[in-house]
């Protein structure tokens, strides 16, 4: 069965504190390349008959993601693709 | 008679105790309600406590939002109830939209714990008509995620529209946007704050007394509001 995946991003102009603490540990690694980082939180939707992507979107929309600070993607992917979805 | 005032505890509130005894010493009776609960119990006004509702799961006040006895909350609020989020309490007024803006992760990542001095701006609410206006109160602020934040057009209407309660006086300890510790809604009736007035009410375990008066205004505000 398809899962819907959603992406829940801080918004470009808020500040991500997590992702700058990551991108400031870089160097330590020897890697000097990264100009930033930011830090999301990716939710994976199972329903229990067929996907609905606008169910998706609304739950996306009132709990998991704040509107205020946060934007959110929706897209359908294949069960065995949940694994190692790298897009 | 008695006002009563309702202390909300949610699973992994911390100062539910602490409001509710803050709520009696400033001489009204607390009332303890619960989150599964939509039933207000008649309350003359409701008090969101600290801690981290629900396990702060996917984002502080997030879940809490949902909780049956909030449905009940925000009606009442929008029809003038008074109600006062602390820390965590503020969180869940954000999510809930009683309140504009979030709050996010301290700038800095670390959990600030001090006593802190705060700078009362807004004296017309009913948590905060006790206080003088640019009064400076001593209370404590811990948190981890109490970084204020909001477009700028809402904060210039916040200012425009004197609804910054309190701001951080002496070092902003989270990065919130303008210092901002605590803001209104338009009616006055709902305040929401990042520092804890409900651990500065007694001299054994606060750093001042200066809490009391937000549990004192509500008192005030209650015997002036028609019935």
């Amino acid at each position: 069965m398809p899962r819907v995946v959603v992406d829940v991003m801080l918004k470009p102009e808020i500040l991500d504190p997590q992702g700058q603490a990551v991108a400031n540990a870089l160097p330590r690694l020897g890697v000097s390349d990264v100009a930033s980082v930011r830090i999301g939180r990716r939710i994976e939707i199972e329903f229990t008959g067929e996907p609905d992507l606008d169910r998706a979107r609304e739950i996306a929309d009132k709990l998991l993601a704040n509107p205020v600070i946060e934007d959110f993607t929706v897209r359908l992917v294949e069960a065995d693709e949940t694994a190692d979805a790298r897009s | 008679m008695t006002a009563r005032v309702g202390v909300v505890t949610f699973p992994g509130s911390l100062d539910d105790g602490d409001a509710a005894r803050a709520v009696r010493i400033a001489g009204a009776e607390p009332v303890r309600l619960w989150h599964g609960d939509p039933d207000l119990h008649g309350v003359d006004a409701v008090v969101l406590p600290g801690g981290f509702s629900y396990g702060d799961y996917l984002r502080c006040g997030a879940i809490a939002r949902f909780a049956p006895v909030m449905g009940s909350i925000v009606d009442a609020a929008r029809g003038g109830l008074p109600v006062l989020g602390i820390c965590n309490g503020f969180q869940i007024l954000c999510e809930a939209h009683l309140l504009p803006g979030a709050l996010t992760r301290n700038q800095h990542l670390h959990f600030r714990n001090r006593d802190q001095v705060l700078r009362i701006e807004a004296v017309g609410t009913a948590w905060t008509n006790a206080f003088q206006p640019g009064q400076e109160v001593l209370i404590p602020v811990k948190n981890g995620e109490g970084c204020y934040v909001a477009d700028p057009a809402t904060l210039d209407r916040l200012e425009a529209e004197g609804r910054v309660v309190a701001r951080y006086v002496g070092g902003n300890p989270n990065g919130s946007q303008r210092d901002i510790a605590a803001i209104t809604n338009e009616a006055g009736n709902v305040v929401g704050i990042m520092p804890h007035p409900e651990h500065a009410v007694e001299a054994l375990t606060g750093p001042s007394l200066d809490g009391l008066g937000f549990f004192t205004s509500v008192l005030k505000h209650l015997v002036g509001a028609p019935a």
